[in-house]
């Protein structure tokens, strides 16, 4: 099994129910022997709670969920009949940040329910957790205490308290939230940089999307990038243009940069410069159809228009390579009549896995150095 | 109004050769959606009528939000709801029916894509049950079964397997439970199926492609001469298959809608469509059926249409009520209700349940000429949930509180 081991040894029988558990994947697969398995989970002792805490290292999201409601049901039992949860092994799990995310948030909601007095006071020190959701309830307190703040009339406490809950927010709604508070303290934030939005981009159309043919269609683009190309758009010839992003959000408005059009499809590419081979997220806003490459690879497609809101995020999981990385967009747009059918726009932004923007490095440009030397 | 020739000896006919009858689970139970026969009739007696503070047997707190209705098996009462940033925590739970003592709750994560519109949540489909098991669904369109005492006999995240299937608006359709195969409708602009999912494992039986357009519908099932058919609408056809094999039995394009769902009453099927209501019966086992009549007058908005003593009721957006004779769609009268509904009247009696947005139960009495609303309780909270109805009692959910409205259960 991967992942941290638990303090406590397991039985080799909960061992092996955990096992066939972890194995269940795609399309219910495992699912007849997980069932079997889960029951024999479920019918341990409360000592079962730790261990299967940590079967959620490295596992996969089914499996995940098998294990999750294994715990509600250990837990359940435990209280019901009046015995201890394994409060130190759970503090401890909770601490080591090795451990799955999801199951450190998990031992956290376990022992608030036991001792929500300890739970809290851990949880004030969790505001950089490595745990999404444990890092967005530590700022939500925050928060909190900054609108106390704000209401007693306390100005700069309030907009500490902001700043620190800013500082470590990676949830959307709470930086956009926040951002909103200290404006009206008189303390605009330069949310483009915050979320770390790609700012510099090439921008190519409109082509043809009549009868949304041109989502399907693979123009010139995709088969490879060359800046000084003209091609055939939809009305006319077409070049890539500069575009540098100013609004705040990070939208590209195609409608300003291709012409207010309908039933039309544009290009944008951005160089994404990182220093290392890492894993990251591109997270993508867009309310019409799209598609997304990273170094030529078709990441994800969907082909659906404005039921989405543009400000919500496509996290699209990816590998980058050390150096240049190329990211490229299709954004089309159909030929609805509409007023809310008008948006043309996207945004993106490189993050890690709980939305912490990671920074194009593009390399320095030496010319200047090298000719002194 | 559009009618078809000799509607009034169609519908009603002793020599029918077709007799479409609903599939009725266990007796009192409410096992999904519009109840037994999935469409919003129930046959208990003894639901009050003459709504009072004092008929609210108790009150219990949910911990999220949920559209979805409550289901009733035996003295369980079972609802789902979902919580926490993005909605990403979903929950399944049970409670007592006698007293409304929360009996066990389990949590599981959301595999699929988590946005909505703010009106909606992931907990909107409703869960189904075969009397022994529940399926839960969410918008995110991951499905659990679990035992009646909370174990966990499988999981499918159809959102991680099928990633492009879902809109951004939010899902809503129910599940139906047919033959030992829960059938569930994912249809989306960019990708739309209905899976038929082994009851006992919760793998694909079949997986039936269909038009790339939103549905917000929920499946029905019926009895058509000793054989379950389940009832597809979308916004392209309306169309019966094998729940056991997902083939297609009949399609009919005549016939088209996305939002509410389909009700079949005395071997009709009263069709939601962007043009109104539609009545559509078959001459014949396993023939298509043929559109008896349509009417513009009968257009529901969000909430599902019902039949009663010979009478169709739909309700509008903005609530009101139009009554209409179910042989041939002449419409009846109206009647304006007190506010805006989301949720599906129920119907008992001579009686139609009506739960407003704002969080009013009103008692609509039919028989008047006119229909008269003959009593009303305040619950003030917001609720979007079609209530359930079982034992004498009704079940209405909010997004932080479940109720029981009516006499003591009596398992």
């Amino acid at each position: 099994m991967a992942g941290v081991p638990a303090e406590a040894g397991p039985s080799d029988d909960l061992t092996n129910s955990l096992a066939i558990i972890r194995a269940v994947g795609t399309e219910g697969r495992g699912n007849a022997e997980a069932a079997v398995a889960w029951k024999k989970v479920a019918d341990s002792d409360a000592s079962a709670i730790v261990p299967t805490l940590a079967a959620m290292d490295g596992a996969n999201d089914f499996a995940l969920n098998w294990l999750r409601p294994a715990i509600d049901t250990l837990a359940d039992r435990a209280q019901k009949n009046g015995g201890a949860l394994p409060l130190p092994d759970l503090g401890t799990f909770l601490l080591d940040t090795r451990h799955s995310p999801r199951a450190r948030r998990l031992s956290l909601d376990l022992l608030a329910k036991a001792d929500p007095g300890t739970a809290d006071k851990l949880l004030a020190g969790m505001l950089n957790d490595p745990s999404l959701e444990i890092r967005s309830e530590a700022v939500q307190k925050v928060i909190a205490l900054a609108e106390t703040a704000a209401t007693n009339n306390n100005k700069t406490g309030a907009e500490l308290l902001y700043h620190q809950a800013l500082t470590s927010a990676r949830d959307i709604g709470q930086i956009d939230s926040v951002s909103k508070r200290l404006e009206e303290l008189g303390q605009p934030v330069d949310l483009l940089t915050l979320f770390g939005f790609l700012t510099d981009w090439k921008v190519v159309g409109p082509f043809d999307n009549t009868d949304k043919k041109g989502f399907e269609g693979a123009y010139p683009p995709e088969q490879g990038i060359d800046l000084a190309a003209t091609y055939d758009g939809k009305a006319k010839k077409v070049k890539w243009q500069n575009v540098t992003v100013t609004n705040k959000y990070g939208l590209i408005d195609l409608n300003q940069v291709c012409g207010k059009l309908k039933g039309v499809a544009a290009y944008g590419m951005a160089d994404f410069y990182s220093d290392q081979a890492q894993p990251a997220e591109v997270r993508l806003g867009c309310a019409t159809a799209w598609k997304v490459w990273l170094n030529g690879k078709l990441l994800f497609s969907r082909d659906e228009y404005h039921y989405d809101s543009s400000t919500e995020e496509h996290p699209l999981p990816v590998q980058l390579q050390p150096g240049r990385n190329i990211i490229l967009v299709k954004v089309c747009q159909n030929e609805t009549v509409e007023d809310w059918t008008v948006d043309w726009d996207f945004r993106l932004r490189v993050t890690d896995a709980i939305g912490t923007p990671i920074a194009s490095r593009p390399p320095v440009k030496v010319a200047a150095a090298s000719s002194q030397q | 109004m559009k009618m078809a020739r000799n509607s009034k000896n169609l519908i009603g006919s002793a020599s029918l050769a077709l007799l479409l009858a609903q599939s009725v689970a266990l007796a009192a139970d409410w096992p999904q959606f519009r109840g037994p026969s999935y469409n919003g009739v129930s046959e208990d007696t003894g639901v009050p009528v003459k709504l009072d503070r004092k008929d609210v047997a108790w009150k219990s707190d949910l911990p999220g939000r949920g559209l979805s209705s409550p289901i009733v098996i035996g003295d369980r009462v079972f609802v789902t709801c979902c919580s926490g940033p993005k909605e990403q925590q979903l929950q399944v739970l049970c409670f007592s029916a006698t007293d409304g003592a929360k009996l066990w709750e389990r949590h599981f994560w959301a595999t699929g894509r988590t946005m909505c519109q703010s009106k909606t949540c992931m907990a909107a489909p409703s869960p189904a049950s075969d009397g022994k098991r529940i399926v839960a669904f969410f918008s995110c369109n991951d499905a659990m079964c679990l035992d009646l005492e909370g174990n966990l006999l499988w999981f499918r995240g159809l959102g991680r397997d099928y990633p492009n299937a879902g809109n951004s608006l939010g899902m809503s359709s129910s599940l139906a439970i047919a033959g030992g195969v829960v059938v569930a409708q994912v249809e989306s602009e960019s990708d739309a199926f209905t899976v038929g999912l082994d009851l006992e494992t919760g793998v694909n039986k079949w997986k039936l492609e269909r038009a790339h357009k939103s549905n917000w519908s929920s499946p029905i099932v019926v009895n058509e001469a000793g054989r379950e058919k389940v009832i597809l609408l979308s916004s392209k056809s309306v169309s019966a298959i094998d729940p056991d094999t997902g083939k297609v039995i009949w399609e009919s394009t005549n016939a088209g809608g996305s939002i509410p769902s389909t009700a079949c009453s005395g071997g009709v099927l009263f069709v939601p469509t962007k043009a109104g209501l539609a009545a559509m019966q078959s001459s014949a086992p396993g023939e298509e059926p043929k559109q008896v009549w349509q009417s513009n007058q009968l257009r529901p908005g969000y909430a599902s249409p019902v039949v009663l003593n010979g009478k169709v009721f739909t309700i509008s957006d903005a609530g009101i009520m139009v009554c209409g004779a179910a042989g041939t769609g002449e419409r009846l009268w109206k009647l304006r209700l007190k506010g805006e509904l989301t949720a599906s009247p129920l119907a008992v009696g001579n009686y139609l349940y009506c739960v407003t947005e704002a969080g009013t139960v009103q008692v609509v009495d039919i028989t008047k000429p006119e229909g008269e609303i003959v009593s009303e309780l305040e619950l003030g909270e917001t609720i979007l949930s079609t209530p359930a109805i079982s034992r004498g009692a009704i079940y209405i959910r909010s997004d932080s509180h479940l109720w029981r409205i009516g006499k003591a259960a009596t398992g």
